[in-house]
């Protein structure tokens, strides 16, 4: 039987002594699918997503991702998945063009596939001209951009994005959601963990972490809908608030 | 006018940071700098409270100019710069006593001023800066700002980082304390925060875009807007892209803002021609145009 | 006062909850010193040994005996004229020679005064002087004993010579050196470290948009370095007095000034440290490589600045803490006063006011 889900978590837990950061977590999503995370600060959503990438060991439950177990094949999902966060993406003292091919080196992509793909990377952002500079000299816009294409080289399976447009100006983080929806469109499962309910409006499906617990699970739509709010921010303050 | 900012312009070695700003703030006002990061902001913010020179223009703050009575200014506001900057390693109650001491004021004397805000996070006041929330971090950090009741309070990007639920309570605090006089200049890489303005100034690159109340900013927005939905989202963007009247196309959460180069035109046509592009399930709507919309329309 | 009181306050709060910064200021020193105390009182064991006797009589062969006795030498040769002295020493076989004089036996009694000398190779000075040391202190055992029985005290003279570096300018230069390092470290080091640590917190940007005055904040800053290092410099001194029985020789209030005075140029080269870097990283980087390894091989700590070449003497002058080094080893081992160190102090003194206003200077009230 072929199975569609990418990620299948089922009761998922995670306990650091008494205290229990991830609650039980159930959830699947779908290959192509754009899953958003959401949760305010300490509700348990970086603890989640590090027991996804197989950086943490769970406590209990059970989880594949790509299908592989987050027990016993952690080092398998990492070949399987990209990861981008916008408090670390890229080397700021390395140029476009270093940054990668380091990158495309430490997923053992061979010489020929990573000058390939850097040649692609610089010519689908139009970025010939700054090829050569350090990434620490670009705008902030592209360097997430960059730092995206760069997370697929590799052609992950899933794609993790930690708040990937924080503070970039509206234009390009509408041409950073159309690469997400392209990444989407292409098969590539997006998985992005925010506490930015204006990035929630974007994604296909979207759940919502309280105090370890997702207390909502569903497509932007029906979740207002369901809440009797006008967005997501809306929905977001009504279930945190209880 | 409690900050008049005048043909400010700001180099670092070849990058211009800001470039011949021009504002005012009334009395009392809470004024928004909206704008990405990396926009300027934070510079307009260190020039007024006299932490840099511009390279030219004029400002002024609670009436003293910023070069020359520089130290009048710094009796007289409160500032919060960009990140959370307060002693970690002292108690939530060592910092706020600290920020009084410099200021020669103390806790008890000023106190009806942070009280509403203070009550929150007394119940930690023994508890270092450090462990404390994203939330709490940022609501002390703005009791140490207002310690020495400061005319004028200088917030830069407060709710960088923080979750909605802080987000909202922060500009709850904001607009009480604007109520007891104090005029409040406060920035965010946030549209959705726009609106909680009494006026806001659009910066993007070291330019103002411009500068108005928030609904007047989304009214200005010279076309007719068009959300649209379908079950592909991707698809919808591509097609809507090479269709040849299109004027803008931007992704907005599940719609896709749509405007059209035609001053008017028949829906039925793009209906049509949507569906000749085989597009499931699409909903054209005409909506009213955000903050979001006139920014980038004024920053294309 | 208030303002300035709660500056200070702060200040400790800092330092108290930082262990690291405890363990620089308090487990440093009495690491220091304890390590370069014991290192440098090192026990001798089974040091080889050459005898020249010229008198060959039963005084020296006593001695010889006791000598050879001891757990602390061997004899390896004996040697019968001094022109073996030399080769002996070039090839290494034998630290030290004993040299007893002609008619030694005689000349005790009869003169009551004899002489032995000791050669040792001073290529190892520490070793060498505690050669010397031990083989004197064999000796006077000796003379101990034998003026028990007989009436009429003898003397017998042990006259040291070292050869290859006769003055022996790095022993019991550890206390000196390691106070300095200390102080230059507290005062210099922890100082910029402090003030760019605001600077990285961003706190400093608020301090700045605030009533306080850049010299309040530098005063702030300094108050406690400065308390904090006397408090080092007075357990230096008494680890020094009680354990190692180093005595100061000359005036305590003096030595105490003094101390002050480098204190006071360390913390103005801390603050001017603090106006170049921008982070603790930088700042920590600058104290060490400019200022500790400079004290360490310039200074004459460790290596004696006579035996430098010329240009590495002409920089030693500009190193603050060589002037203290000459200062406090002369109150400490010779006792000398103001009189003889006045030119010393006045260069530190120059040299602090110098660093005084250049970052004074370049100090910023504003960011740029």
């Amino acid at each position: 039987m072929k199975n569609d889900n990418v990620i299948q978590v089922k009761n998922l837990t995670k306990k650091f002594g008494d205290f229990t950061a991830v609650d039980s977590i159930s959830f699947e999503v779908k290959k192509g699918e754009i899953f958003g995370f959401l949760g305010a600060n300490g509700a348990g959503k970086t603890t989640a997503m590090k027991m996804l990438i197989g950086i943490s060991k769970p406590t209990s439950g059970s989880a594949q991702i790509a299908d592989f177990d987050v027990y016993t094949h952690t080092e398998d999902i990492k070949k399987n998945i990209g990861y981008m966060s916008q408090k670390f993406a890229l080397y700021d003292d390395l140029t476009v063009r270093e940054n990668s091919t380091f990158f495309g080196g430490i997923y053992g992509l061979s010489r020929a596939q990573i000058k390939e793909k850097t040649m692609q990377l610089i010519e689908e952002l139009n970025l010939q001209a700054v090829a050569n500079e350090l990434v620490g000299s670009l705008p902030l816009g592209w360097k997430q951009k960059i730092a995206f294409s760069v997370a697929l080289l590799h052609n992950p399976k899933i794609i993790f994005l930690d708040e990937p447009t924080g503070g970039v100006d509206p234009i390009t983080r509408r041409q950073f959601w159309e690469m997400i929806y392209k990444t989407a469109n292409n098969g590539t499962t997006i998985f992005v963990t925010t506490h930015y309910m204006d990035e929630a409006e974007y994604c296909d499906r979207v759940s919502i972490m309280v105090n370890g617990k997702i207390e909502a699970l569903d497509t932007p739509k029906k979740l207002k809908e369901q809440f009797k709010a006008t967005d997501m921010n809306e929905v977001f303050l009504k279930l945190a608030r209880g | 006018m409690s900050i008049s900012v005048k043909h400010i312009s700001k180099s670092f070695k070849n990058t211009t940071a800001i470039n011949d700003v021009s504002f005012e703030v009334k009395e009392g006002e809470l004024f928004g700098l909206i704008g990405p990061d990396g926009a300027g902001k934070t510079t307009i913010f260190r020039i007024l409270t006299t932490l840099l020179f511009a390279d030219k223009g004029t400002a002024t703050v609670a009436g003293y100019d910023v070069i020359t009575n520089y130290k009048d200014i710094r009796n007289n506001v409160g500032y919060m710069p960009g990140r959370f900057s307060l002693y970690q390693d002292l108690t939530v109650e060592e910092n706020l006593t600290f920020f009084a001491t410099i200021f020669d004021t103390t806790i008890e004397e000023n106190y009806d001023l942070i009280k509403d805000i203070y009550i929150q996070i007394e119940p930690f006041k023994n508890r270092r800066a450090g462990a404390l929330s994203g939330g709490m971090k940022q609501k002390l950090a703005l009791c140490c700002a207002l310690i020495h009741k400061p005319k004028v309070l200088f917030l830069d990007e407060p709710t960088t980082g923080v979750d909605p639920v802080s987000r909202k309570e922060f500009w709850e605090m904001l607009k009480r304390l604007q109520q007891k006089g104090i005029t409040i200049l406060v920035s965010t890489p946030y549209m959705d925060e726009a609106i909680l303005c009494d006026r806001i100034a659009l910066i993007q690159n070291g330019q103002l875009l411009q500068i108005d109340t928030p609904q007047q900013i989304a009214k200005q927005y010279p076309k007719k807007i068009y959300a649209i939905s379908a079950d592909n989202i991707y698809q919808l963007i591509i097609h809507l892209k090479a269709y040849k009247h299109s004027y803008s196309v931007y992704p907005f959460g599940e719609f896709v803002h749509y405007t059209d180069k035609r001053a008017d035109f028949d829906l039925k046509e793009l209906v049509l021609f949507l569906e000749d592009r085989n597009i499931k399930n699409s909903r054209i709507q005409q909506t009213e145009a955000t903050i979001e919309d006139t920014f980038m329309e004024l920053a294309k | 006062m208030k303002r300035f009181i709660g500056f200070i306050t702060k200040e400790f709060y800092h330092i108290f909850r930082d262990k690291r910064s405890l363990f620089i200021l308090f487990g440093m020193p009495i690491a220091q010193i304890l390590l370069f105390g014991f290192a440098i009182t090192n026990e001798i064991n089974n040091v080889d040994i050459a005898i020249l006797d010229k008198s060959k009589d039963a005084t020296t062969q006593e001695i010889i005996n006791k000598i050879a006795a001891s757990k602390y030498f061997s004899v390896k040769q004996l040697i019968e004229n001094e022109s073996a002295i030399e080769s002996i020493f070039k090839k290494g076989k034998v630290k030290a020679v004993l040299v007893f004089e002609n008619n030694f036996s005689k000349k005790l009694t009869k003169e009551n005064t004899a002489t032995i000398q000791i050669i040792t190779d001073a290529t190892d000075p520490n070793t060498a002087n505690t050669i010397s040391n031990y083989t004197s202190s064999i000796v006077q055992n000796y003379q101990q004993a034998i003026n028990k029985n007989i009436k009429i005290a003898y003397q017998i003279v042990p006259e040291t010579r070292m050869v290859y570096n006769p003055e022996l300018k790095s022993v019991f230069m550890f206390v000196p050196g390691v106070m300095t390092i200390i102080l230059m470290l507290v005062s210099a080091m922890m100082t910029s470290i402090s003030i760019t640590r605001e600077k990285e917190l961003g706190t400093m940007e608020i301090l700045l948009v605030s009533p306080l005055k850049p010299f309040q904040v530098i005063i702030g800053k300094v108050v406690p370095y400065i308390f904090l290092a006397v408090i080092n410099a007075i357990v230096i001194v008494l680890l020094s007095i009680f354990i190692f029985k180093m005595p100061v020789q000359g005036s305590l209030f003096l030595l105490a000034m003094e101390s002050i005075l480098f204190i006071i140029t360390s913390l103005s080269l801390g603050i001017l440290i603090s106006t170049i870097a921008a982070t603790q990283q930088t700042a920590m980087m600058i104290s060490l490589m400019g200022l500790m390894l400079p004290v360490i091989l310039l200074s004459g700590f460790i290596f004696p600045i006579a035996s430098m070449p010329a240009p590495l003497q002409v920089i030693s002058h500009i190193i603050p803490a060589k002037w203290f080094i000459i200062i406090i080893k002369g109150i400490m081992l010779k006792g000398v006063g103001i009189a003889f160190i006045w030119k010393e102090t006045l260069i530190l003194v120059a040299m602090t006011l110098f660093f005084m206003v250049l970052s004074v200077k370049k100090y910023k009230i504003r960011l740029e």
